[in-house]
């Protein structure tokens, strides 16, 4: 029913939305974290978005979000010269994980905007659910 | 009777539903704002509007087993897509600062009806009273 299903639409922005905050974490966190063997550095990952739609016949008006899938970034890896390092590889290089920062932090505050964008859709959308319920008092 | 009371509150019964739904579409544009491929929508208030107080239906004629109705709800046939101001590179066609404006356009125009249905059904209140 309308305004109740915008409940359903804004909370499944806000938990994708979360999932990509909580990567971008990730990615951060992980971003000096070194390894010695290509395979095992670490890869920046990025949630999918889709639409879910709804079967013919239903509401079509109401589309909520999905995550479908974390994909890993293929950005090239960098080795350094570090041959103190206790993981570097017999040639003494260790490769480092192919975070970009500056994408992480826009792509972060991309996010939090986002979700507040839909935190204010239910708030509207619940204060006139109670207006209605007011409706000729 | 009911016909009476429905032509008392005239076109804000239509209105306030059509609203609603107008809020669902651009809740889920908002929602969508990071979605790739996703097409912003809206609804033609206007078309839609006529056509729910001209009682008209807006269903399509199935003249064969099979034919597919668009909705079975108000308004259906007047869902449209948004023509995007600025193109995205991932086909995305939602702009949050024009969603979010109509998303609140929306809201305050919803209240309104609110405001009128309250306005209606106080003075049938004090006529029923008689005080």
């Amino acid at each position: 029913m309308g305004l109740f299903d915008i409940f359903d639409v804004a909370g499944s922005a806000m938990s994708a939305q979360t999932v990509r905050l909580n990567t971008v974490a990730s990615n951060m966190a992980n971003a000096e974290v070194v390894s010695g063997t290509k395979e095992g550095a670490y890869l920046a990952r990025q949630p999918v978005f889709s639409a879910v739609m709804k079967a013919i016949g239903g509401n079509q008006a109401s589309v909520p979000v999905r995550i479908s899938g974390i994909v890993e970034s293929d950005a090239a890896i960098d080795r350094q010269y570090n041959p103190e390092h206790p993981e570097a590889d017999k040639d003494g290089y260790v490769f480092t994980s192919n975070v970009n920062m500056i994408e992480e932090m826009a792509n972060m505050i991309s996010a939090s905007r986002s979700y507040q964008s839909n935190v204010e859709v239910a708030n509207t959308s619940k204060q006139l659910l109670l207006d209605t319920l007011r409706l000729g008092q | 009777m009911s016909n009476t009371i429905d032509r008392f509150f005239g076109v804000h019964a239509q209105a306030l539903q059509l609203r609603a739904q107008r809020g669902e579409l651009l809740g889920s544009n908002l929602a969508n704002a990071d979605t790739p491929n996703y097409k912003a929508q809206d609804l033609d208030f206007k078309a839609a509007l006529s056509d729910a107080t001209a009682q008209k239906t807006t269903a399509m004629a199935a003249t064969r087993q099979g034919h597919i109705q668009p909705q079975g709800r108000m308004g259906g046939a007047h869902v449209l897509y948004r023509t995007p101001n600025q193109s995205s590179l991932d086909g995305n066609t939602v702009d949050t600062q024009v969603e979010q404006n109509r998303f609140s356009e929306n809201a305050v125009r919803y209240r309104t009806s609110l405001r009128f249905l309250s306005g209606k059904i106080q003075g049938l209140m004090t006529a029923i009273r008689g005080e």
